[in-house]
């Protein structure tokens, strides 16, 4: 799949040289500049709005979220309704160790919530992963309810519909404490964990691994035909997106410092598959754009009116799936090409 | 009251509300089957047909019957018009552009029904020969509980006979078995899809109206029983009438029953057995081999 990057003799170099699609293949996972700009933006908000922290922690676990999302669904092509199972899973795992005073350290708490989540992921992949199109769909969107309602007949334990209230977290490396009333501490924690995250995801996808997932996603008969082990790669794929679901979660229970069963709701699932959707699946940045577009909305439009909000959200999503498949990414790309082979005409 | 009247009572109720979801859903499963399209708006439709019936009949007084086929009617036209200009164009798309289109439709749908109706929910104003009690020997049970479960019953016996027995519903069948060969036969597939489309909605629209007693009826009505929706028709097989039948009347029961005795997560009995099912048959119960 990637032969062109892995072999850097000089030969193999020379040839592909000449040829602007090997030229493409063998830069593609290069680190670009304007990569940068997302972690600028995130810094540069922590210094210029102080008071919106609170908005910018929502904001980061809904991206690392729906990178998790993006994972199964952009890259590997599992079209799925109910990935807040693992998003829930993770947010319970933190909760009700934090809650029961078990265990509150941030960092290990979240290593916890990842264990747990892939944990459900590998098992109902196992199961799920043997079915496709509405009957996956289905599964995915039970499972999710069988969770939820798990958790709330548990209540005893969950603190069912109203959920756990606030968690103790201890201090991040021990110093770091989370102030309830001024996020500072826990933005540059979300901060960093989407970007230890970030890096793991783009190394992945642009890994051999990687790459037979997209080959899954585009032509699974072909796949099979050359020898891949797909089931196997769709299993540990969803595991991986599971346990980046269950950081997410947990990172959501360490910020807010609740959880409620809202964290396993199917809102929460349709959400980021809109959050995804709307910023350009499989393609990385997809769930930044994504992100930062439909909480900026929904934060600013869905307090002057709600209503106005669903409609315009409702209509948002329309012209996406009719004009703009590729979400606003790719509106954007197909733009940028446009004016460019308009200027190379000219 | 001794156990089986208990037990009647209990069994008439989850009975008409699972006629109450056979009537939203069959059309569903029926488009589903034959063009494959994820139509997750579709109970918006059985939203819009609901309002326009309760709406018509509280406002503008019109008769019970002449409501329902106001509903059906209205419902049907709108589904026409919608699937005309836009859900054509997304037939070839993606399952994902599918379920993000008819999201988006849901939301519009709530919020249109927000800004003209109000956020409110409405209640069904019985006609006054449907509303007492009726006698049944062992046990007296309301009237229009008995009522759904017979019409409910009568809806599916027509349609199951308009599928065995006529020519459009031959073609339905064939198309829903295999498309690509039905319109290499000549069936006018687009044609039978509009159809087809045009009369679910209007049953929606009619289960809305019927079932606002059960299921309520207010702006959120589309998304709160979208699983119950595809539920039914996945475990009941795509495109099978009477899997999707008998695939509602379970659920109505079983719903019924876990809400009465397991008020807190008692549906999680529900989604554990929806699981197994299509494990064990992934087409449904009543589904046809996938080609």
């Amino acid at each position: 799949m990637s032969v062109a990057a892995s072999s850097g003799d000089a030969a193999s170099v020379a040839a592909a040289s000449e040829n602007s699609a090997a030229l493409m293949l063998m830069r593609r996972h290069r680190f670009r500049w304007w990569e940068a700009l997302p972690w600028i933006a995130g810094i540069a908000l922590y210094l210029a709005f102080p008071d919106y922290l609170g908005f910018g922690c929502d904001l980061l676990v809904t991206i690392l979220f729906a990178l998790s999302l993006d994972l199964a669904l952009g890259y590997a092509g599992i079209i799925t309704l109910g990935h807040a199972a693992f998003f829930g899973a993770g947010a319970y795992t933190v909760g009700m160790l934090a809650s029961y005073n078990l265990w509150t350290e941030p960092i290990t708490s979240l290593l916890m919530a990842a264990a747990v989540a892939a944990a459900i992921g590998f098992l109902s992949g196992l199961v799920l992963l043997r079915t496709t199109g509405l009957t996956f769909l289905m599964l995915t969107i039970c499972t999710m309810a069988l969770l939820e309602q798990a958790a709330n007949m548990a209540y005893p334990y969950t603190g069912g519909f109203d959920g756990l209230p606030s968690l103790p977290i201890a201090p991040v490396f021990g110093i770091f404490e989370f102030n309830p009333l001024y996020a500072n501490t826990q933005y540059l924690f979300a901060l960093g964990v989407l970007f230890v995250c970030f890096v793991f995801v783009r190394i992945l996808v642009y890994s051999p691994f990687g790459q037979s997932l997209t080959g899954i996603r585009e032509n699974v008969l072909r796949m099979h035909a050359i020898g891949s082990p797909v089931r196997r790669r769709l299993i540990v794929c969803y595991s991986i997106s599971a346990a980046l679901a269950g950081i997410a979660g947990g990172l959501w229970a360490q910020t807010t410092a609740y959880v409620n069963l809202s964290a396993l709701g199917l809102d929460r699932a349709a959400t980021v598959l809109i959050v995804l959707i709307l910023g350009g699946y499989g393609r990385l940045y997809g769930a930044f754009v994504g992100a930062v577009v439909y909480l900026a909305l929904e934060h600013f439009l869905a307090q002057i009116y709600p209503t106005a909000w669903q409609l315009g959200l409702g209509l948002l999503l329309v012209l996406i799936a009719l004009f703009a498949r590729n979400g606003i990414l790719g509106l954007g790309e197909t733009l940028w090409r446009r004016y460019v082979a308009r200027r190379g005409a000219s | 009251m001794n156990f089986a009247a208990d037990f009647a009572g209990i069994l008439l109720g989850g009975l008409a509300a699972g006629t109450v979801l056979f009537i939203v859903s069959v059309g569903l499963s029926v488009t589903m089957g034959l063009m494959g399209f994820v139509n997750l708006a579709h109970g918006a439709f059985a939203m819009f047909g609901g309002y326009l019936i309760v709406l018509a009949m509280n406002r503008a007084h019109f008769g019970f019957a002449t409501a329902i086929a106001l509903g059906f009617v209205g419902t049907a036209a709108l589904s026409v018009l919608l699937e005309r200009t836009l859900y054509r164009r997304l037939y070839r798309a993606g399952e994902l552009d599918q379920v993000l289109f008819t999201i988006g439709l849901i939301f519009i749908f709530i919020a249109a029904i927000v800004i003209v109706v109000g956020p409110e929910s409405q209640t069904l104003q019985l006609p006054p020969a449907l509303s007492g009690q009726l006698n049944l020997g062992l046990v007296s049970y309301r009237t229009y509980s008995i009522f759904l479960i017979v019409v409910g019953f009568l809806i599916a016996l027509g349609i199951w006979l308009t599928f065995e027995r006529t020519r459009i519903g031959g073609q339905i069948r064939a198309t829903v078995d295999n498309r690509r060969m039905a319109e290499s036969l000549g069936i006018d597939v687009d044609r039978l899809f509009t159809i087809t489309f045009a009369f679910g909605s209007g049953m929606a629209g009619i289960g809305g109206g019927l079932g606002a007693e059960f299921l309520g009826l207010d702006p959120q009505y589309p998304l709160k029983y979208l699983v119950y929706f595809l539920i039914v028709v996945s475990v009941g097989g795509l495109g099978s009438v009477i899997g999707v039948y008998y695939a509602s009347l379970l659920l109505g029961v079983l719903d019924f029953v876990l809400t009465l005795y397991l008020p807190k997560g008692g549906t999680i009995f529900i989604y554990a057995i929806t699981i197994l099912i299509l494990l064990a048959r992934p087409q449904g119960l009543f589904g046809r081999k996938e080609s």
